[in-house]
């Protein structure tokens, strides 16, 4: 079964090949042939799965790409545990999107199109998860940036589409540009891209005392790498581009900016652990913690006062990846996959809910919503499954990997504790006023008239939901957490569970929901007291920290004014000298024409003339009368005879 | 005065000018022939008056002669039926008017 890991890819990439080459041709106009890549891709990845379950071997498989000098660039695949989980991730909660966005994107008319794109993210994303190497999976890496690109641009009529795309294209590219010198700087030092030899070289203390700038090398390297999965994993200060990237199509929100790439940058920290883990004090781990726990707070913050349903779902997805890397950072590598695994199924559910809503509803405001539950009971309840899994209410996913990452931060660190547990509060809260502003009270745009999306969008709804809210019991403690028995990192001891931290997370939660309730629902506290209550605070978390005004005075405003004297400088500078030369290649050119004319067709003019004269002049000799020319013979007999003659 | 081998070669020679001139200033066709005629005759003289004095032993120049004979009739003929033709054609037998062939 393992042998066959290359089909994983393959699969989605002969859809994609497929549907680029026939189109609107093919059976459901492309789409069930995408649908049937990926599912197959699921299939064998449950089959791989399963068999990795009995603790085989990690498997790999080498393609020779090129030698570079005495180094051998590989197409290289490995399928061990930490795979596994990410090609079950991909591949299942991937399915699901697929079938949906048969039913969301129905009827438009880049149809297939949308299919292609996907079926190329898929087959980008699984090799990005299944490379054994730095290099391959950089490339992987880029493709998914790429297809990011497209999808976040699929609707390019809209000027803001096209803007987006290009912006989160951008920001990732400055992640990506560290990410590439990590593994330069990585190749340089190691002679080797491959991560097992990199690992083994590095425990055995290759880069030890090392230093670049004065810094140790290893954690140089290491941070420049999370400066890669900074920027794809939307982390403070490049999770600008990911509200934006909200443009796109909702199923492509789900896929890509929810559950599948942005979660790109959690996994390299997972696959690159070793790097940070063994940088001196674990420093490398510390920057990721402080960035991550940074980010899951700013982003909770943002979400609470977002009107967009999928921009509340776009910052509590920043939130919940910063939660990941906050619990990467403190070392809970299980934990931080763990996340990853429940909080894909769950973000994805609610990214679909989300986009059945707004095909309902035809606007992305949840204020113009309201009272959805009667009318939409499939999306209502499924949506609700998923708020719930990611508030971390027991028994759904998000309780046990939640609770899994602050147990893990809060022997690390009680401020990033702080800043997890305030996340979390956060993340109840505002995930409950969505709730209460989309299902709840009555609607408040009573010229629609909202129905369920068809049984092709619900169904995978369904099918998510129920992930959503089993899933978790996979790191279940009374379980024995077989989780971590099949993923965990040698040499970090897991922190034992503890029932307090879990009563008060669950807590933590509830008081978020209550706090809704009391806000949106009961209304004890109207909303507009509470907004002017905090003034400023509030106006600052609007502002979105500012971020986007902070970049645009400091890069983009700049590269622009440099883009525009540049402009000036080609104008007058390049292209005034550019005209002197063509000027001056004219000017000789009509010297030439004057040579041309008086000198070189003179003498061939002549040349003719010449020849012309001595014809016409000639021309009289041939006087027709054979009498002349028999005179002419005469003479000459009679000439020759008298040369003979008086010799 | 005997006669020698000089004396028929000078009438031959005469022959041949007398001929020669009224071929290049006869306007006639007919007296063109004629012309060519008498320059035939002249070559004639020549190659029977070489025969007798050069090598009186052998025939060839005799011959010759008979053969040049020949040819003139032959030439005479071609000759005059051109000047029929050119005649019936163009209506004149005046060389210096048949120039259609003339630039």
């Amino acid at each position: 079964m393992v042998e066959l890991t290359w089909l994983i890819p393959f699969l989605p990439l002969a859809a994609f090949a497929l549907i680029v080459a026939f189109g609107r041709r093919l059976p459901g106009h492309g789409a069930y042939v995408a649908v049937a890549g990926m599912g197959l891709a699921a299939v064998l990845s449950i089959g791989i799965f399963l068999q990795m379950l009995g603790h085989a071997e990690p498997y790999e498989a080498n393609v020779r790409w090129l030698l570079l000098g005495q180094v051998p660039l590989d197409l290289g695949i490995r399928v061990d545990a930490l795979t596994t989980i990410m090609l079950l991730v991909v591949t299942v909660v991937g399915s699901m999107i697929f079938v949906y966005s048969i039913g969301y994107m129905h009827g438009d008319p880049r149809y297939p199109r949308f299919f292609a794109y996907l079926s190329l993210f898929a087959a980008s994303m699984l090799l990005l998860v299944l490379a054994n190497n730095l290099l391959f999976l950089y490339v992987g890496w880029e493709l998914v940036g790429l297809c990011s690109y497209l999808l976040i641009g699929f609707y390019f009529e809209k000027p803001s589409a096209a803007r987006a795309s290009m912006k989160a294209f951008i920001t990732t590219r400055v992640g990506d540009f560290f990410m590439f010198l990590g593994i330069l700087l990585i190749f340089l030092h190691l002679g080797t891209f491959r991560f097992e030899d990199i690992f083994a070289k590095v425990r055995e203390g290759a880069l030890g005392t090392l230093t670049v700038g004065g810094l140790p090398i290893l954690t140089v390297a290491a941070v420049l790498l999370f400066g890669g999965a900074v920027g794809k994993s939307a982390q403070v200060p490049l999770h600008t581009w990911l509200p934006d990237a909200m443009e796109g199509p909702t199923p492509v929100s789900a896929l890509i900016h929810a559950a599948t790439m942005v979660a790109a940058g959690v996994y390299m920290v997972a696959r690159t652990f070793t790097l940070f883990f063994a940088s001196p004090g674990r420093e490398a781990l510390e920057v990721v913690a402080w960035i991550g726990g940074i980010t899951a707070l700013m982003a909770a913050t943002i979400g609470v006062v977002q009107d967009d349903i999928k921009r509340v779902l776009a910052y509590s997805t920043i939130s919940q990846l910063g939660l990941m890397m906050l619990g990467l950072g403190a070392g809970g590598y299980t934990a931080g996959m763990f996340h990853l695994m429940t909080h894909a199924f769950f973000k994805a559910l609610l990214f679909l809910g989300a986009g059945s809503v707004i095909h309902a509803m035809h606007t992305n405001s949840i204020k113009e919503m309201g009272g959805l539950a009667r009318v939409m009971p499939s999306t209502y309840w499924t949506f609700l499954i998923g708020t719930l899994a990611l508030a971390g209410v027991f028994p759904f996913a998000g309780f046990w990997s939640k609770d899994e990452i602050l147990l893990e931060v809060l022997h690390h660190n009680p401020i990033l504790f702080a800043f997890g547990a305030l996340t979390s509060f956060l993340t109840a809260f505002y995930m409950f006023r969505v709730i209460l502003y989309t299902f709840m009270g009555t609607t408040r745009s009573p010229r629609v008239h909202p129905h369920e999306s068809p049984r092709v969008m619900t169904g995978p709804l369904w099918v998510l939901a129920g992930f959503s809210a089993v899933i978790g019991l996979v790191g279940a403690p009374f379980l024995g957490n077989p989780f971590h028995g099949f993923l965990h990192f040698e040499g970090v001891k897991a922190v034992p569970f503890s029932l307090a931290l879990a009563a008060a997370s669950l807590g933590i939660a509830g008081l978020g929901i209550l706090a809704a309730y009391a806000v949106y629902y009961w209304k004890i506290i109207p909303a507009s007291a509470l907004r002017r209550a905090v003034g400023p605070l509030h106006t600052l978390v609007a502002s979105k920290y500012y971020f986007d005004e902070l970049y645009a005075a400091a890069f983009v405003r700049p590269t622009l004014w440099i883009a525009a004297a540049l402009r000036n400088f080609d104008i007058y500078v390049i292209d005034l000298l550019v005209n002197l030369i063509g000027f001056g290649g004219l000017g000789l050119a009509r010297l030439y024409r004057v040579v041309d004319i008086y000198v070189v067709d003179g003498a061939v003019n002549m040349i003719g003339v010449t020849v012309g004269l001595f014809g016409r002049t000639l021309r009289y000799v041939q006087t027709g009368r054979a009498q002349n020319y028999l005179l002419v013979i005469a003479l000459g007999v009679i000439v020759i005879l008298a040369a003979g003659l008086f010799r | 005065m005997q006669v020698g081998l000089t004396h028929y070669l000078v009438v031959s020679a005469l022959l041949f000018c007398l001929g020669l001139y009224a071929m290049l200033s006869r306007r006639n066709a007919v007296a063109i022939l004629m012309g060519i005629e008498l320059m035939l005759n002249a070559s004639n003289i020549n190659l029977v008056a070489f025969n007798k004095y050069v090598a009186p032993a052998a025939l060839n120049g005799q011959v010759f002669a008979l053969v040049v004979i020949t040819l003139a009739a032959c030439e005479a003929g071609v000759g005059l039926a051109l000047v029929m033709a050119a005649y019936r054609n163009l209506e004149t037998v005046h060389v210096d008017e048949i120039n259609v062939m003339k630039w």
